[in-house]
């Protein structure tokens, strides 16, 4: 309460500073009054035009004209728009500006959006206008520079790095510089416990082992850092975990969404694509342009073809009578504004229905882009299996292949004893070709070969051999099992996926859709794929003729384009830190923030991009174009990114969000690793990665509110019940709750950031779930298998397996208590402790039991810890 | 206007999670404890903890104007049923029973799946009385709510453009058909947090087979998740994993949050981060909803007389058939009516009653014969349970569907007879009573044959802000910024229907 009244106070005395800074140069109260009394005190046209640019130009301005207006220009101000002069030098009070701005009408009040103007800055605008709206040359220009984000990259050390000591690192040059203009100082190293944990998870979702840690702790040679770094970066796990996040900005599902949600059975095939890139480190601009338009590449490959299903990720509705180009239009939409937000990091599609009200993008442009993928096909294509499948194919086949030959050896075999009765029946057939006997259906190809006699081919022959001998009952067993062991045959390494292809027919012109209804395209207005004009323009490769996919692919990832590097970099590194260095992942426009670290940004962006760079020292890493792996090293080798995360007074007292990063921030780990790591410390994982999605136990219940309850959830078995999350299956209208209580993304949407929530849901998920409880009794048997049965030593390495650090001995006090007291307890009923216990506990000792569901008591509770579940 | 900045600037000042998430606000919805309403207008009791300050603070801040409701409870009828053979009679239908549509009126419009060349119109049998001193149209299907007719609102000019359901139940439930963005009741939770201090402020109760619309008609959206409905089941625990595991006494669970605790603790003292005292607050949060969630669901305290008037054990109707009669649903409905109440009475915002059974294409008469029978003595017994405990002044009822349905016939190719009506969006009835409304009105009107919404019209977006109002909500305030867009329940539309209120 109190703080929230401190804040409210601050707040209106800080309105009240700028009324007074604003009206201490004109007179007070404002009304219709003479030129001659207004113009008493200079007006600062500077700080009329930084209230034009703050509330008028999104508008009005050389990008957008709304109803023909532009505030940004004297002249223009004074020839107005299509309701005539803006205003008259001289007589603010009667300018049509400030009627709008002061209107008491709602409707006609002038800006829109947004608290209407202060009285302070009406009487700013009114004086200005009265003083003769002075407006110096070129002021426009000083008032308002271009928004940051679409200028181009400005790599520059800042110029404190000149006296920095050697061997500083690029990343910390940049943040030191900012924190001491502040008077703050970096965290000091957080342990090397929570080093190595923090970049386990970070950059494999999973927790290190103790023996890990151990070795880590232990190395003191120069370069363990490193040496820990890379060891993660080239864990096949990094895929998963990167893959992940990728798949959440992709709205990776494996079900169609809207009311029949269908399985999408060839949906994993690309997600394991995804993983595969982040493994092989495969460069941004080739992962943007296969993924983007990889059918339009010279010679497409089956798997370049497969990367176009990051826009298969649409959802598809076949809810019976839905008229298909309603959805196809749809789709198309989220193709051009998921793109937009996940490369451009623009809200195009605000645009959509009308220009958007913020950022120079209009309507027209945003069909410009729509246009990019209005020519392309849902469709499907043959691709192989992943590696490991085709690899063992011809090994299988082979197998397959040698069986049937020993069957068929067998068969000979056998039939020989057997050749002359079947030259009876021949010769017996051939006397009576017409006569069948009874009940033997004789099909006709048989009888051709029968009525061919001696000209019967030798396919023929074997034909009347195989249809004679499949008769006889020594020989219809093996028959049989040649017939079943054919239909065995192993499946071709290949499997059909849903992917985008040119639409090579009929090409769909474009138009600007009125209100973004699809049943009604302003035919005047055709559009054909263009860039906006805030971004550098958009060319075909082929003269002549307009741009296409591909070529838009190419050129989001040119290296001058200002904002893709931006927003890619910040994507990574708000995965390194929690934050970006532009807060608003998803937004760069002008209602974005603006980056804490702009010249970090930009640095880090160039870096990136590859280009010639200026300030580079020695021994700082060269970086291969576009590695995104090699970028999260540069960041995991700062001492920015290894500072404690620990807080302090000073810290929150200036500056409380950690803007300037004068520490690491604490995250609580994703709704899938959350289960993950459980499943880990219990020493129950499967780590196996990639293949068809998996169905783990799920609630009853919950499958069957899908629609209609068209959808059966078949669990898995085996170590398919103890997959990472990210391989559940995920069915977009009713998808697995321990998922979404964890702020997993729906999937119906592209999601560029995650919202982290801490409700009492995810208590009851940790505390009481099924595949929680089995956790901890796999991590309590886990502990009772140590070749130490003291129990301290138990509680110990349970501590560290989950927390990766020794517990304090009033930590270890704390658990030694609980353990006692459920184990007393244990003891006078054991019909409890069979039931927490079961069904691991197959030991009939009584005190055996006991002990195993005391423990499990005490190791549920470590598995609940905030230290646990999140990363330091 | 200021309370947009201040909106901001509050949850900013108590989502202390390093900056970089909800934080402690996951609690605020939660942890408002009783008395914090902005409507009680008393000082607010000593809070729990700064988090829940904050929600009661922003609760009070929030509230443009005195609310008449504080609960809502949204009867979802799914699949949309025909307003034409319940609450809109429509004696020149009738008449042209069998007859098409004029051309240039079926020229202009789209359906699901009636064959436009063929289609005939479809007349009603059902029979019709006026109800209550306002004299209010009911079909003799709704028997028992028809008594309820001067409380009721009855709205028969709405309209949607949304012609296919799940698109439709999305503008029914977020504003606007997409995805991704939060729905009413966690506008409400988002504005108003809860008044519960053990259960959620937004509930979701079904009946019946899953909705079309799934999960993404009680999502949060962009808001933080725990502003998402939670779904209270029919079976096995009534909340996901409240159980604790077996062999865990109550006395156990306890004696695990305490060490629990004492080492988040010792935790916090080093790192200072205030999200470890959220968590621990999520956690004792979790232990009381082990115990309320089951008190709320246990019906032993409730009197025979209104057991029965609920029909919480009646036999199933004799000729029980249809989409609608799945898993027993004429008993979960009208428990989960009496469950509404009871959460209603402990405070819940929003209770969301979805029962997907509506989908009419063919054999109506029968079907919505049915389905009627399994809502109507619930719902009456609702909002006379409602009424005779003062809580109907303050708690919204709503009866709502994302459609109507057609006045031709369904004619659907393959198929014999014209039995059922098709997806109409042009205009159907909704009712609300309660929380502000006021009762024994008939708004608007469709024409004729009940084609097009000819009087009057109502869009959803009216109806959500008008809800809003009656929650003291200013529609066109309550919003929230994502992705450089404020964000509101009812996109860019929206007219507050002040006739409407009280």
């Amino acid at each position: 309460m109190l703080r929230l009244r401190l804040l409210l106070t601050t707040l209106l005395l800080a309105a009240a500073a700028t009324r007074m800074d604003a009206t201490a140069a004109v007179p007070l109260p404002p009304g219709p009054q003479s030129s001659q009394t207004a113009v008493q005190t200079p007006v600062d046209p500077i700080a009329a035009l930084q209230l034009l640019k703050s509330r008028c130009w999104s508008c009005h301005s050389a990008e957008k004209r709304e109803s023909g207006l532009r505030l940004d220009v004297r002249e223009h101000v004074l020839g107005g728009g299509d309701s005539g002069p803006a205003a008259v030098p001289g007589d603010g009070r009667s300018s049509r500006l400030l009627a709008r701005v002061s209107s008491p009408n709602v409707d006609e009040r002038m800006p829109p959006e947004g608290p209407a103007l202060t009285a302070a800055e009406t009487v700013l605008l009114s004086a200005w206008i009265d003083s003769g709206m002075v407006w110096p040359e070129g002021a426009e220009a000083t008032v308002v520079p271009r928004h940051w984000s679409w200028q181009p990259l400005v790599p520059q050390l800042p110029e404190s790095a000149s006296t920095a000591p050697a061997g500083a690192h690029e990343i910390d040059l940049f943040i030191r510089d900012r924190l001491q203009h502040s008077g703050l100082s970096p965290a000091p190293s957080a342990s090397r416990e929570t080093l190595i944990r923090r970049a386990s998870l970070d950059l494999t979702g999973l927790l290190p082992t103790p023996a890990e840690v151990d070795a880590f702790v232990a190395d003191q040679a120069p370069g363990a850092w490193e040496r820990v770094v890379d060891r993660l970066l080239a864990s096949p796990h990094f895929g998963e975990r990167w893959g992940r996040h990728w798949l959440d900005r992709a709205r990776y599902a494996d079900s169609d969404g809207y009311e029949k949600d269908n399985a999408r059975p060839d949906a994993w095939r690309w997600r394991d694509w995804v993983i595969d890139a982040f493994n092989s480190d495969m460069p941004f601009n080739q992962f943007t342009v296969e993924q983007l338009a990889g059918d339009l590449l010279p010679e497409a490959t089956p798997m370049q073809r497969l990367a176009t299903a990051f826009h298969r990720q649409t959802l598809t509705n076949t809810e019976g009578g839905t008229d298909q180009e309603e959805f196809r239009v749809e789709a198309c939409f989220d193709r051009t504004e998921t793109t937009g937000a996940v490369w451009l990091g623009l809200t195009v599609g605000c645009a959509r229905c009308h220009s958007h009200k913020y950022d120079p993008l209009s309507q027209r442009e945003y069909y410009q882009l729509f246009a990019v993928f209005n020519n392309a096909d849902e469709t499907t294509a043959v691709v192989p299996l992943p590696e490991a499948d085709v690899r063992a194919w011809p090994e299988r086949q082979a197998r397959h292949v040698e069986k049937e030959r020993a069957l068929q050896v067998r068969l000979q075999e056998l039939q020989g004893p057997l050749l002359p009765q079947f030259e009876t029946w021949l010769a017996e057939r051939q006397a009576a070709p017409t006569g069948e006997p009874a009940g033997t259906a004789m099909p006709d190809d048989v009888r051709k070969a029968l009525a061919a006699g001696n000209g019967r081919s030798p396919a023929q022959a074997s034909l009347l051999l195989a249809f004679w001998g499949r008769s006889q009952p020594a020989l219809k067993s093996v028959y049989e099992e040649i017939d079943q062991h054919k239909k065995a045959s192993p499946q071709k390494p290949e499997i059909t996926v849903r992917v985008l292809a040119a639409r090579t027919r009929d090409p769909r012109t474009t138009w600007v859709l009125r209100r973004g209804e699809f049943l009604e395209p302003l035919k005047e207005l055709v559009v054909e794929p263009a860039a906006p004009a805030i971004l550098p323009p958009l060319q075909s490769r082929n003269p002549g003729q307009p741009p296409d996919r591909l070529d838009f692919a190419r050129w989001l990832v040119s290296p001058e384009h200002p904002l893709v590097p931006r927003v890619a970099v910040n994507h990574i590194w708000a995965r390194l830190f929690g934050q970006g260095l532009v807060r608003t992942v998803g937004d760069f426009g002008v209602r974005g923030e603006q980056p804490s670290h702009p010249e970090l940004l930009d640095w880090l962006a160039t870096r990136f991009t590859g280009r010639p760079l200026s300030g580079l020292q020695p021994g700082w890493p060269q970086l291969a174009p576009w590695s995104q792996k090699q970028l999260i090293r540069l960041i995991l080798t700062s001492a920015t990114y290894q500072q404690s995360s620990a807080q302090h007074a000073e810290g929150q007292r200036l500056d409380p969000l950690n803007r300037l990063l004068w520490r690491q921030n604490r995250l609580r780990v994703e709704g899938e690793i959350v289960r993950d790591i459980s499943l880990q410390a219990a020493g129950l994982l499967s780590t196996k990665i990639g293949g068809p999605s998996v169905f783990p136990p799920l609630p009853a219940g919950v499958a069957e509110l899908s629609y209609a309850n068209n959808f059966r959830w078949i669990e898995s078995t085996g170590e398919d019940r103890f997959r990472r999350g990210l391989y559940t299956f995920f069915k977009r209208t009713s998808p697995h709750p321990s998922l979404t209580t964890f702020d997993c993304p729906d999937a119906n949407t592209t999601c560029i950031e995650r919202t982290q929530s801490n409700t009492p849901l995810q208590a009851l998920v940790t505390l009481n779930n099924e595949v929680f409880s089995e956790s901890a009794r796999a991590l309590a048997g886990r502990l009772l298998a140590l070749p130490s049965g003291d129990t301290v030593q138990q509680l110990r390495e349970g501590f560290r397996i989950c927390t990766s650090r020794v517990p304090s001995s009033e930590e270890l006090r704390q658990l030694s208590l609980l353990l006692a007291e459920f184990e007393a307890d244990y003891q006078q009923d054991p019909a409890a402790a069979g039931k927490l216990a079961q069904p691991a506990a197959t030991a009939t000792d009584p005190s055996a039991v006991s002990r195993l569901a005391a423990l499990t008591a005490v190791c549920r509770v470590l598995l609940n810890l905030d230290e646990f579940i999140t990363r330091e | 206007m200021q309370r947009n900045s201040l909106q901001e600037q509050t949850r900013r000042t108590w989502l202390t999670s390093s900056g970089c998430g909800a934080g402690a606000a996951a609690l605020a919805a939660l942890l408002t404890d009783d008395g914090l309403l902005p409507a009680a207008g008393a000082a607010a009791p000593t809070p729990l903890t700064p988090a829940a300050a904050a929600a009661a603070s922003v609760a009070e801040q929030l509230s443009h104007f005195a609310p008449k409701a504080k609960s809502c409870i949204f009867l979802f009828q799914a699949g949309a049923p025909s307003h034409l053979d319940l609450f809109d009679p429509k004696p020149r239908l009738n008449e042209l029973d069998g007859k098409p549509l004029p051309k240039e009126m079926l020229e202009q419009v789209r359906f699901a799946f009636i064959q436009k060349d063929a289609a005939v119109l479809l007349g009603s049998p059902r029979r019709w009385r006026r109800h209550g001193e306002c004299g209010m149209d009911f079909s003799d299907f709704l028997p028992r709510l028809s008594q309820f007719a001067d409380d009721i609102l009855m709205i028969r000019s709405m309209h949607s453009e949304q012609f296919n359901h799940h698109p439709g139940q999305l503008l029914l439930s977020c504003g606007r058909a997409a995805f991704g963005l939060p729905t009413v009741g966690s506008w409400l939770s988002y504005g108003l947090g809860s008044d519960s201090r053990n259960l959620p402020a937004y509930v979701v109760l079904t009946s019946g087979r899953g909705s079309s619309g799934g999960a993404s008609l009680w999502s949060s959206g962009f808001l933080p998740s725990h502003h998402a409905g939670v779904l209270f089941r029919n079976q096995g625990d009534p909340v996901l994993n409240l159980s604790s595991p077996a062999g865990i006494s109550g006395i156990q669970q306890r004696r695990s949050l305490d060490t629990l605790n004492a080492l988040n603790n010792a935790r916090f003292e080093q790192i200072q981060d205030p999200e470890i005292n959220s968590r621990i607050a999520s956690y004792e949060l979790a232990f009381r909803m082990q115990s309320a969630a089951p008190e709320l669901i246990d019906l032993g305290g409730e009197s025979k007389a209104t057991l029965d008037a609920y029909g919480i054990d009646r036999p199933q109707h004799p000729q029980a058939t249809g989409r609608g009669n799945v898993a027993n649903a004429h008993l979960t409905y009208a428990r989960n009516c009496l469950l509404a109440r009871r959460m209603v009475e402990r405070g819940v915002r929003f209770v969301n009653l979805i029962y997907e059974a509506w989908d009419q294409h063919s054999d109506l008469d029968k079907d919505l014969q049915y389905n009627s029978w399994v809502v109507d003595q619930p719902i009456a017994a609702l909002l006379g349970d409602l009424k005779q405990r003062g809580l109907l002044d303050t708690t919204l009822v709503v009866w709502g569907a994302e459609f109507g349905r057609t006045p031709l016939g369904e004619n659907r190719r393959g198929r014999a007879a014209n039995t059922g009506r098709d997806h109409h969006p042009f205009s159907f009835s909704l009712w609300m009573a309660g929380g502000g409304i006021r009762g024994g009105q008939t708004w608007g009107a469709s024409d004729e044959i009940g084609w097009h919404a000819a009087e009057r019209p109502v869009h959803m977006n009216d109806l959500q802000a008008t809800l809003l109002h009656l929650f003291g909500l200013n529609h066109l305030q309550l919003t929230h910024r994502f992705q450089g867009r404020d964000f509101r329940l009812t996109d860019v539309g929206g007219r507050v229907m002040t006739e409407w209120l009280v």
